[in-house]
Parts: structure tokens; sequence; C-alpha cells
């Protein structure tokens, strides 16, 4: 391939690649991201190759191993194109009857589609609820791409915004074209882009760095990841045309170590980049160079932070600087240096584009375009989302979600990842952007939405989310590593009923010093998940305090497992099932817990046939005597004898 | 170098551009307590005792004043409610790891404190990072750093080079300010020592329950 010399090049390219591709040739995507290579993906993918080559089809079905389609719930995921016929929990056993009655026979096979709550069969993707109220202007062209193709990306359009910005517009252009579309941040802060690339490019200094922060860290969020997974080549024309805005020349990557598909599409995607002179000296013929590195991080959480990312960039422990010097203006080597999150830079290639109105017109008044939310917890359908911003959270649990499994009640929803809150159910209807949910006491975060049920304890919940940030502190300055240590002990201590009177206002009186004088952002923000709880949730908390009570009956320390002796019928079943045999009884006997043995793993509370329902957890309340050992059961009426 | 005129403590000082609101504070007698502060070394920011508000318009803020430089017409105040309330806290969290150390139990008598709400697990290492920094950036010999993170991190001799270099220097001992270092090293002068053994060993893992 010779290298693509003018923008002109580019697009006859383009036109070369569609002239050789049939619109309704029968197309295949298999869903390749980590969701669904998890659930066996490439087993399926293999399928198809095999029963497609030995039904003689090779050559009129084309097979497109794709990035991450975001149903994750439901994978493993298959797209027929152009029907756009979708297929969801696809097993490798399953292709045979796809090939012969999809393909051939051109038929539906009836149970590997969506089905809705009325036994009502969708059969587009686009028309199943969970996409239908989305809008996935970054995360949409997933599916219709094979990663590791530069080809399918520049088929799509890919890089026409890279060639407007260097042949149709002045660097001072496409960085006002930013700032006015108000391209927020979307790692965390919220900070606009366009000022920040504005500081790195006013910054005294010739050399200038670009950096795609991919240090995706929070518990339970993936969208980076699968972005970069499934679109690598969006998120690096982004990267082209902020280094051409600002007047850098070299770029970073920071990918962690732990997402190796990430890093291996990343680096593919550059390699072609580079070929097809899309990245290194005169890109495109115009002039400017610009070349990426890939950084590698070593498993940090704390690097996320921008001048830790930049100190690991350096090549040091990936440390917080406690300097008060914007990276933006002294960064990595103390150059100026922009850094971005993967979704605000594969935001801009679509901005450059589709200009200004049309991204202003999506969205809030402080806060534009989409935001891709990783739905997870106790929601049926968990997965990636991609919603306008100014959505409410309902809609986004309940529509898209498709609410709370097993007919359980919605408890409160936890945005921002580690440092971000919660937020009760009297919040459904906030609209979810930047400030409204930091006037909630949580905050957008990068993108983590954790959904939780009537089942989930909320001190327990803060304690989680303490404990990961103890460990994923550096331990540099004394609130950010004794401050939150301190905190983690006395939730611990709250969840194992020692709690004392006091305590809430410790942690409160704890989590000031905390967020004031921490060295960093991650020190600084800690305290939220313990302060959101409080604020919503407090009565909880004072239950497990002062009624040595934990009301979702999760804190094993004040939980204990009964049986009802009315209602047992001595099945034997929990007998036999508990772990550390802690139930006493026999054949025609009552059964009892000894709850000194007892481990309270709730195995006995599982088993317990729902006839019987005689297992109960109790919290807060003696557990009643046992009766006497022997005693022989009360069969019930119409029981069995 | 330019001047820049600031008010610390309703005091106004005259301070060249570049230096910090510690340093220019040191510089007319006002005393803002510090313990991982070096004037050799790079400023660290890890102790956070330097936490002084500054105010500039209607707004004030919190800063680290070993690391915040002066700028003009900036005011400051050393001493504020916000600063102490943190001060206090910080001291209490130290004492818990440091019981009993003077430069703590000093600068507790300066705030009111003679003991800790916290539990005492001493290690006596404050992780103030004095001892590595001045062996890095004066010595430029590295044979002491920190390993671990979170609360887990600690500082330790690198054997391979401090079994070379230590025994002719042991300029940092006397930067400690809890005084634990010496000591530490002595442990691992013994022979069959490993760090299991050592006493002062953090080990404060908080255990999943």
């Amino acid at each position: 391939m010779p290298k693509l010399n003018s923008a002109t090049d580019l697009e006859k390219f383009r036109q070369r690649i569609l002239t050789h591709r049939d619109p309704n040739k029968v197309s295949v995507a298999i869903c390749s991201g980590t969701g669904c290579h998890a659930y066996g993906s490439e087993k399926v993918a293999e399928a198809f190759v095999d029963e497609i080559e030995r039904n003689g089809l090779r050559g009129k079905v084309d097979i497109r191993r794709t990035g991450c389609h975001g149903f994750c719930e439901r994978g493993t995921i298959v797209v027929i194109f152009p029907e756009e016929i979708c297929y969801l929990r696809v097993k490798p056993e399953d292709v045979p009857e796809i090939i012969s009655t999809t393909l051939v026979e051109k038929k539906l096979v009836d149970r590997l589609l969506y089905e809705d709550g009325n036994g009502q069969k969708i059969v587009h993707e686009g028309e199943i609820p969970f996409y239908k109220h989305q809008n996935r202007i970054v995360f949409g062209n997933n599916r219709l791409i094979d990663p590791k193709s530069l080809d399918d990306y520049i088929a799509l359009g890919g890089y026409s915004a890279l060639a407007k910005a260097l042949f149709r517009m002045t660097p001072e252009q496409v960085l006002e074209e930013v700032k006015e579309a108000n391209l927020r941040g979307r790692g965390g802060g919220g900070f606009p882009a366009g000022i920040k690339w504005e500081t790195t490019r006013n910054a005294p200094g010739e050399i200038k760095y670009v950096i795609v922060n991919a240090d995706e860290g929070d518990p339970g969020a993936y969208m980076d990841r699968s972005l970069l997974e499934g679109n690598p080549h969006s998120v690096l024309e982004g990267l082209l045309i902020g280094a051409y805005a600002i007047g850098s020349h070299q770029g970073f990557v920071y990918v962690r170590q732990e997402y190796p598909l990430a890093v291996e599409n990343l680096d593919i995607a550059l390699g072609q980049a580079r070929e097809y002179g899309l990245l290194d000296k005169n890109i495109l013929g115009s002039g400017f160079d610009f070349d990426v590195m890939v950084h590698r991080g070593a498993g940090a959480f704390v690097s996320g932070e921008s001048s830790a990312l930049m100190t690991a960039i350096e090549g040091r422990v990936g440390e917080p600087r406690p300097k008060y010097i914007r990276s933006a203006v002294s960064g990595i080597w103390e150059r100026p240096s922009n850094l971005n999150n993967v979704e605000t830079w594969a935001t801009v290639p679509l901005i450059i584009n589709k200009g200004v109105d049309w991204f202003r017109g999506i969205g809030t008044e402080g806060s534009k375009g989409t935001k891709i939310f990783s739905l997870v917890g106790k929601v049926n359908n968990t997965g990636l989302v991609e919603v306008p911003m100014g959505m409410t959270l309902r809609e986004v649990i309940f529509d898209i979600g498709g609410g709370i499994p097993k007919g359980k009640k919605f408890k409160a929803v936890q945005t921002g990842g580690p440092s971000g809150g919660c937020v009760p159910e009297s919040f459904l209807d906030l609209p979810i952007d930047f400030d409204e949910l930091a006037k909630a006491g949580s905050m957008m975060g990068s993108g983590g939405m954790i959904v939780m049920d009537e089942d989930t304890c909320m001190v327990d919940l803060a304690r989680y989310f303490l404990n990961f940030l103890a460990e994923e502190s550096c331990g540099k300055c004394v609130p950010g590593r004794e401050g939150i240590y301190q905190m983690l002990k006395i939730l611990n201590r709250i969840c194992e009923g020692k709690g004392k009177e006091g305590d809430i206002e410790l942690l409160e009186e704890i989590s000031e010093v905390v967020r004031d004088a921490s060295l960093c952002a991650l020190g600084g923000t800690a305290p939220n998940p313990v302060l959101s709880t409080i604020r919503y949730f407090r009565d909880e908390y004072e239950a497990h305090i002062k009624e040595k009570r934990c009301p979702a009956g999760v804190c094993k320390a004040l939980i204990s497992y009964y049986i009802n002796p009315e209602k047992c019928q001595a099945c034997l079943i929990c007998l036999r099932d508990c772990p550390v045999n802690a139930i006493t009884g026999g054949k025609n006997l009552v059964h009892a817990i000894d709850q000194d043995k007892c481990i309270k793993c709730g195995t006995c509370l599982e088993v317990c046939p729902t006839r019987f329902d005689a297992v109960v957890k109790l919290s807060g309340v003696a557990v009643p005597e046992p009766v006497a050992e022997g005693t022989e059961v009360v069969r019930k009426r119409g029981g069995k004898k | 170098m330019s001047e820049v005129t600031l008010t610390i403590n309703d005091k106004e000082v005259k301070a060249k551009q570049g230096m910090t609101i510690l340093e220019a504070a040191q510089g007319i007698g006002i005393d803002i307590p510090t313990l991982c502060y070096h004037k050799k070394l790079t400023p660290y920011g890890a102790c956070r005792l330097c936490t002084v508000e500054i105010v500039r318009g209607q707004r004030s803020r919190l800063v680290t004043s070993c690391v915040y430089l002066v700028e003009d017409g900036l005011i400051v105040k050393t001493e504020s409610e916000p600063v102490i309330k943190i001060r206090k806290m910080l001291l209490e969290m130290m004492w818990a790891r440091a019981p009993g150390v003077q430069v703590i139990r000093d600068y507790g008598i300066r705030y009111g404190i003679s003991r800790t709400k916290f539990e005492i697990e001493p290690n006596f290492c404050i992780l103030c990072g004095l001892c590595v920094r001045y062996c890095a950036e004066v010595k430029k010999k590295n044979a002491i750093g920190f390993i671990g993170r979170g609360t887990e991190r600690e500082v330790m001799f690198f054997p391979e080079i401090a079994s070379e270099e230590c025994p002719k220097c042991g300029e940092c001992f006397p930067l400690c300010p809890t005084g634990v270092l010496p000591s530490n090293y002595a442990l691992a002068r013994v022979p069959h020592f490993t760090w299991e053994l050592n006493p002062f060993a953090t080990g404060n893992k908080v255990k999943e329950t």
C-alpha cells in the first residue's frame, strides 16, 4: 500500500474500498469484545468459519469479528447484515442452525432473538429496548467494523475529519470548534477540553505532548476499554486532530497492561496508520508530523490521576506530584502536556465532521453530547450504554437497563466509581449531566453506573470502596494513607457490629480533612462514597451502630440464620448441604442451626424448598432458643408422610 | 529575579518570585509546622502539616505551603481555623503511628493535643521520605527507597547498594523525625535478619472481613 499523500488520495482510497464492497452482501458480525470473548465468542466465530466453508458459502458471506456491541448481558452477540438480524446468547452449537435457517433459507431462528416482557420477538438490533433508547454516536461504529482493519474504519468515513482539519482548517479554527462545542472531559472532572487544549497550545515551549488516558480503573467500568478495543482508529484520529490544534508532534497512550486486547488492537492501528501515511512524518502530505508511543501501565489505580500518569510515562513510579502548576503547562518532563480521556478523544472527529451545532444540539445546557456508561450491578440488562446528556437515571436504569432483576426494589445507584457517590431513589428523575450529579453529591466520573437493589447494604458498599481506595492509594501523603485507613477501620468496625456512638460524626470529621488536605484527587474525593451514603442512608448506619442490625441483611456479623421449627419438614436438604455441619436434626426430627458453628454462608436459606420456607435470616433480634434435640416435626397438612 | 509582595498573617512580606509560601514565611520568622520539608531537597508535600489558607478576592483555598509559590497580592493565613483543624487531625493520625516521638508531641502541645483518638499501631515511620530523598537527591546513591503502596508502603534499605554505601555515610539518620531509621538500619545488619522479624514493619493492612 503506497502512502496516502493528500486528502484526495484518502478519498480515492475510500471510494476504492467502497466499490469493492457490496452493501447487500451478507455479513456476519460477531461481537468479540472482552465480555463476549469471555462467553466464548472466538469459538462461535470459528464455528461460523467452518460452517460457511462446509456449506460452500465461502466468498458469499463475510465474517467480521467486531468490538463490543454493548449488550454484554446477552453475549455472544451475532448480528447478520444487511438485514441487521440480531441473535443473542449464541453458542457454537447454534451456528449450523443459523447458517442453514437464516443464511440459506432466509428464515429466523426464533429462540435466539430478543424477547420482550410480552413474549414479543424483536429481530433488529436497533429495535431492542436496550439499544432503542440510546444515541450511540461514539460507540455505535463498534458493531460495524473489525478493529483490526483500517479499511473498515476508512469505509465508514474514517480520517475524513483529520483531512478536513489538516487541509481546510487552521489549528486555531479547530481549537475554536472544540471550545465552542463545549466538549467536556469524559474522564471524570468534566473540564472543558477546548480550554485545556488552548492552555497547552499557549504554554511556552516548543515541544508539547498530547496524551490519551486509558488507565480506566473504576470497579465495574469498561467503556474506555471497549472503545479502544473496538474502534482504536477513532481515538487515534481524535488525538491527531488535537495534536494539530495544539501544535504537538508527540503523543502518548497510557493504557493498562491488564487490557491486552486494547493494547494489541491499538498497536495494530498505529502500525497501519504509519503504513498509510496517517501517522509519523508528513501526514497525508500536509507537512504535519506526529507520532504516538504506547505506554503500558503497571496496574495502579492512582496512575489515572493526571500528574501520576505523567510521572509514570517519564519512567518513574506513578505517584501524584504535589505541584500547583497545571500539567497543561508543565507535564511530562516539565513540558506542556494535554491529557484527555479515551472517550473525549473519540468524540473530537465527530465534532469536526458534523459541526458544532450538531454536537450542541445533543445534551443539556452545561453538558453537551453523549456519555457512555457502564451499566452494571443489580440491573437486568447490564452492558455499555451511550445516552445523550440529560437523560434521567430512571430512563437509563429502567428503559434501557430493563429494571431490577427478580422483582426486587431499586435502592440506589452509584456513579463515578470510587470517587463518586450514591444517589437514592428520590433522585431517579435527575437528568444525568456533570453538574446535576455533582449537586446530588455524586459525580459523572468516567461513567461507571452501579445499580443496587434492596439487598445491598450501604455501609458495606462504602466499606468496599474505601477498601479499594486504601489498597490503591499510593501511600505518599498522610491524609491519603492514614486518613483513608482510619475511615476504613471505622467502617469495618460498624459492619462487624462494633460501631460506637459518635462513629458517624468521626467519619464526617476525618472525611473533611482527607478531602481538604490530600495531595491528589484520589484522596480528595475518597470520602465521597462515605459522605454520600451517610447523607442519604444515615438510618442504615444508625441501625448498624445502635441496634446492631443490618437492614439489608448483608453484614455477616449482624445476621443469623434460623430454622423455624414449626415450618421445618425435616427434609434433610439443608442439613446435608451445610458446609460446616452446623445443622442438627435428622429424619423426622426438626432441624436446628448451631449458631456457634454457623459461618453464615446462607446455603440453608438458598436450598430450603420454597414450599416450606423454613429458614429465615435475622438481624437485630435475638435468635430464638432452639427446640430440644429430637423434637419431631409438625407435618403440614397435605404434606407427604 | 523580580520581587512580589504578599501578606502572611497580616504582615506584608516581600519575597522573590519562585519562592514557596513556606520559605517566605520562614524568612520573616513565621513557623509553619512541617515534617517532610528540608531546604536541600525538592519539596515533597507528603505530611500536609504545612497546609495554609490562601485568600484571593472572595475565595479562600487550602494549599500546601511547601509547594505553593508566592504570588503578588496573595493573602496567606498560616494559623486559621480550618488549617488548625487539619493539623490536629493529621497529628493524631501520625501519633498513632509514632507514639511518644518528640517532634510530634511538641507539635501536639502547640495545637492542644495530648493523645490520639486512633488506635496506636506503631511502626515509627511516618513516610516523610527525607531519608529516601536525601539519598537520591544529595548523595545520589538510592540506597534506600519506598516499597509497596497505600497502607503497605514502607521504607526499605536496598541491600545491594546499602551494604556498600551506608556504612560509610549514615547522613540520613539524623534527618529522621521519629528516629526509627538508625534502628531499622541496625536491624537490617543483623545476620540472618529478615524483614518479617522487624518489629516495626508496617503490617497494617486491613483484613477483609
